[in-house]
């Protein structure tokens, strides 16, 4: 049964009429287009799909929408631009910190929403906060100096 | 001076048309059949197509691989993709460059050696107009045979041929990147083939006819499809897909076994198979036998290894007038076409294969097959494009496996220590069930129709080519005597194909596992013992170069208690790539790495960057293999297939690595994809006995197998 749900979506505030056992994933890349973020498991053990709820990175492969309702969700569309970039985007790419670049949108999501919480983390703090999000190319490395340079 | 072979690709695709052409914004367009699969290929063949035309590299558009259009380059694999296509893209470049300043010349009414390229544009001596390359070419030009006479030597030329970046990582760190999961075709419907986890099954007709009514009245589904094992649902959203994939019991359905080892009992079933066997060398010194004062004796083994991509098998496919049109990340749109055409029994000319991206591909994963499931099922679809995707589990649970191993080692020396005989004896299925290659489609789901192709079993490409099993079970040291045999084992419980470095990530480990044994057993040296049974300069220098990196010579800095260091070195297929790696360690509750060191010489290095990230990913996953992963498979079929089941490495788990690169500017380039596999897999085994005293053969090397090894071993250290 379609039940209309509003949210923040990327500072916009934003209303959809979906079946609340979707996921969010799914509405927000088969309702609203936004593909940025990926389906990796379906749940909720890769990272793969991870965006900001209220301020923490979550999976939103396996959040329903009837969890979404009235809360501030931030996707990789919403964390920058090329014009105005995310010092996370910005270090991702001077360090060309992937290679396939399916797992980046939520390592990008987990680790933004640790520089709100912890501007300039450690090493050892990068790694635990990306502990959700696994990558199988191998850029492990990359990703902490891009993440360790965005908090610089 | 001999005149240069004309590679095979360049053979088949001889025009400079087929390589090269403008885009309708007047860059250079370069059409290569090799597939980007996440490694970051085709920014480096547009570094050799920049570079051969002396032009910004952002004026240089590499095209998708398509069946319409791109030169039929097989499959991207092996660490060839520079070595082939990289080839003839700088054949046809130089060959391209070379036309359009004589069709500058041309113009200007000067001979060409007064045309000068600058900051690229061609100006001719006395005049001041520069014109560009999309000025001069036309189509006459396009359809030239490529002359190979065209290309200069490169040697004397820089190496690195600029920091250009991939220009796709923006892209991708910005969200804008289409993968072909995020395609949305007009009109597109998304499908679901659900399937047995053996090859071979019964299903159960009364659960059958009773599940095709339950899923039909789903809300959202369109369309319910039964064919042999298969069943097919087309649904409007992929929500309702998801709804309907909850009234499968798989397991009342399906009723199969798989004839599968039990993980302990791995070496005797593989031995007990019915057995191809294959002498791929048999060296031995004329009119003496070698009689060694001491023999060392060991057998590895490796358990079968899933691909874990991060990403799901995805393809979208439609039928149009008889007309079949298919997008896919497989690594061989050709191969693939090859096999669809098979299928469906069709003329390939009927088919379309475009290549679009996927996640991270590390060998045959479900790429292919779900190509195909796409294609079967859209034929129900009333024209309508249908979008496929596996879940993960079926993702774990379908995709071909990594073959197990097995690899017998023994290794005589004479009285004064040095390498007599090298016995080496590899046991394993073969690693290749790609499709593209036999009579008959190597798509899983055409095995499973209601008149279903037989199953291909898994073979190994020859020696010549790399080998598949026996890949690297050559050792790359100077020994007189060498005995090298393959068997492949012809069963095949669940499918087996190529993974990454295919047997080489065995074979390394076995070899070098045993070179280090023998030197620690005799008091030498392991790296003065390698260098000593090396005569190739490259080698050594790899070997010193990963010394240098890791300070192999001096006292590790705070080695602690239950701290390790190992080497191990190989040159991918003994034609590759070399590599050597250090591995540090420290034992704690399990094997936690500390540090990688990689060094390697891969010839000419197109793009560093990009090779560096090849090299430590590389490492980073053969740590993951080595350590961690095992596939858990029962008669049930593959049953580890979730993130749970079968952990990988994470960021806890990824150790700093270390990477240099031996320029080599002036050699041909030789591939930097799956080189730092073995070595790294050899070092971690080096280095648990530098800190346990105990050698550990079968991977993976967890906590509980090192735990037996230890307490069966009386020298065994009590750290553990």
């Amino acid at each position: 049964m379609a039940t209309e749900i509003a949210f923040t979506l990327n500072g916009r505030s934003t209303s959809v009429e979906v079946d609340p056992n979707q996921s969010l994933l799914d509405v927000l890349r088969n309702t609203l287009s936004l593909k940025a973020t990926r389906m990796g498991c379906g749940l909720g053990q890769c990272g793969a799909c991870m965006v900001i709820v209220d301020a923490h990175a979550v999976n939103s492969c396996d959040m329903p929408m009837w969890s979404v309702a009235g809360k501030d969700v931030i996707t990789l569309e919403g964390l920058g631009t090329r014009a105005s970039p995310h010092p996370l985007q910005t270090a991702f790419i001077r360090e060309q910190a992937l290679q396939c670049g399916y797992c980046t949108s939520g390592i990008l999501m987990a680790a933004a929403a640790l520089l709100r919480r912890n501007p300039q983390p450690s090493e050892s703090d990068i790694r635990q906060a990306l502990e959700g999000n696994l990558c199988r190319c191998g850029v492990h490395n990359r990703v902490i100096r891009a993440v360790q340079r965005a908090g610089e | 001076m001999n005149a240069p072979v004309i590679p095979e690709n360049l053979k088949a695709h001889p025009r400079l048309g087929q390589w090269l052409d403008v885009a309708p914004d007047g860059r250079i367009r370069a059409h290569s059949g090799k597939v980007d699969i996440g490694q970051g290929i085709l920014h480096a063949l547009r570094l050799i197509v920049a570079e051969e035309l002396e032009i910004d590299p952002a004026q240089v558009v590499m095209e998708r691989a398509t069946t319409a259009r791109s030169p039929d380059e097989a499959v991207t694999s092996g660490s060839l993709s520079i070595q082939q296509s990289g080839a003839a893209l700088r054949y046809a470049a130089a060959h391209l460059r070379e036309a359009c300043r004589s069709r500058c010349a041309e113009e200007c009414g000067v001979l060409p050696g007064a045309v000068h390229l600058e900051h690229g544009k061609f100006r001719a001596e006395g005049t001041r107009a520069r014109v560009g390359y999309g000025h001069l070419i036309d189509p006459a030009m396009l359809v030239t045979t490529i002359d190979l006479s065209h290309l200069q030597p490169r040697s004397g030329r820089p190496s690195a041929l600029g920091g250009a970046r991939r220009p796709e990582i923006a892209d991708k760190v910005f969200g804008d990147f289409e993968y072909l999961h995020d395609i949305a075709l007009p009109g597109m419907v998304h499908g679901q083939v659900l399937r047995p986890k053996t090859l071979q099954t019964e299903v159960d007709s009364a659960v059958l006819q009773e599940l095709l009514n339950e899923l039909s009245s789903v809300p959202g589904v369109i369309k319910v499809v039964h064919d042999g094992m298969l069943i097919g649902v087309l649904a409007e959203s992929e929500f309702a897909l998801s709804q309907a994939s909850k009234k499968v019991d798989a397991d009342e359905l399906w009723s199969g076994e798989a004839d599968v080892p039990s993980p302990s009992k791995l070496a005797t079933w593989l031995q007990s198979q019915p057995l191809d066997t294959t002498v791929i060398v048999d060296q031995q010194p004329p009119g003496h036998a070698s009689t060694p004062h001491r023999v060392f004796s060991a057998t590895f083994e490796r358990q079968y290894l899933q691909h874990a991509s991060i990403g799901l098998s995805c393809a979208i496919a439609q039928w149009m007038n008889g007309q079949l049109q298919v997008w896919t990340h497989s690594q061989g749109i050709y191969n693939l076409r090859r096999d669809l055409a098979l299928a469906f029994d069709l003329p390939a000319q009927a088919i379309t294969v475009c290549h679009a991206d996927g996640a991270g591909c590390y060998g045959h994963n479900g790429a292919d097959d779900v190509a195909f499931d796409a294609a079967w099922l859209a034929r129900h679809a009333g024209g309508s494009p249908v979008r496929l995707q596996w879940t993960r589990q079926q993702e774990m649970a379908n995709s071909p496996l990594g073959a197990a191993m097995t690899v017998l080692v023994e290794a005589g020396v004479d009285e004064d220590g040095n390498l007599l005989t090298w016995n080496q004896e590899v046991w394993s299925q073969g690693h290749g069930t790609r499709p593209g290659r036999g009579k008959t489609p190597a798509l899983l789901g055409a095995w499973q129709t209601a008149d279903p192709a037989p199953i291909t079993m898994a073979v190994n490409a020859a020696p010549a080519s790399g080998g598949g099993s026996d890949r690297n079970a050559t050792p790359p040291y100077v020994i007189p005597e060498v005995h090298v045999i393959n068997h492949r084992v012809l069963a095949m419980p669940l499918r087996v194909s190529a993974l990454r470095s295919l047997g080489a990530h065995v074979n390394v480990l076995a070899a070098e596992s045993m070179i280090d044994e023998i030197a620690t057993s005799l008091g030498r040296d392991p790296l003065d013992y390698r260098l000593a049974h090396l005569k190739d300069d490259r080698a050594k220098a790899v070997l010193q170069e990963v010394v240098r990196i890791s300070g192999w010579r001096d006292e590790p800095e705070d080695a602690g208690e239950g701290f390790g260091r190992g080497l191990a070195f190989a040159r991918y297929k003994n034609t590759g790539g070399y590599c050597a790696v250090v591995a540090e360690l420290v034992m704690e509750e399990e094997v936690r790495l500390r540090a990688l060191y990689v060094a390697a010489d891969l010839g000419l290095v197109v793009h560093p960057d990009g090779a560096r990230n090849q090299l430590e990913g590389g490492a980073v996953q053969a740590a993951s293999w080595t350590l961690r992963e095992a596939a858990e498979i029962g008669r049930d079929g593959i049953r580890s297939d979730d993130w749970e089941s079968y952990p990988i490495f994470n960021f806890s788990d990824v150790p700093p690595v270390e990477v240099a690169i031996i320029d080599r500017p002036d050699s041909p380039s030789l591939g930097a994809g799956e080189c730092s596999i073995g070595p790294t897999a050899a070092a971690i085994a080096n280095a648990i006995h530098d800190a346990l005293g105990v050698r550990i053969r079968a991977m993976p090397f967890t906590a509980d197998g090192l735990m037996k090894l230890v307490q069966s071993d009386e020298s065994g250290s009590d750290l553990f």
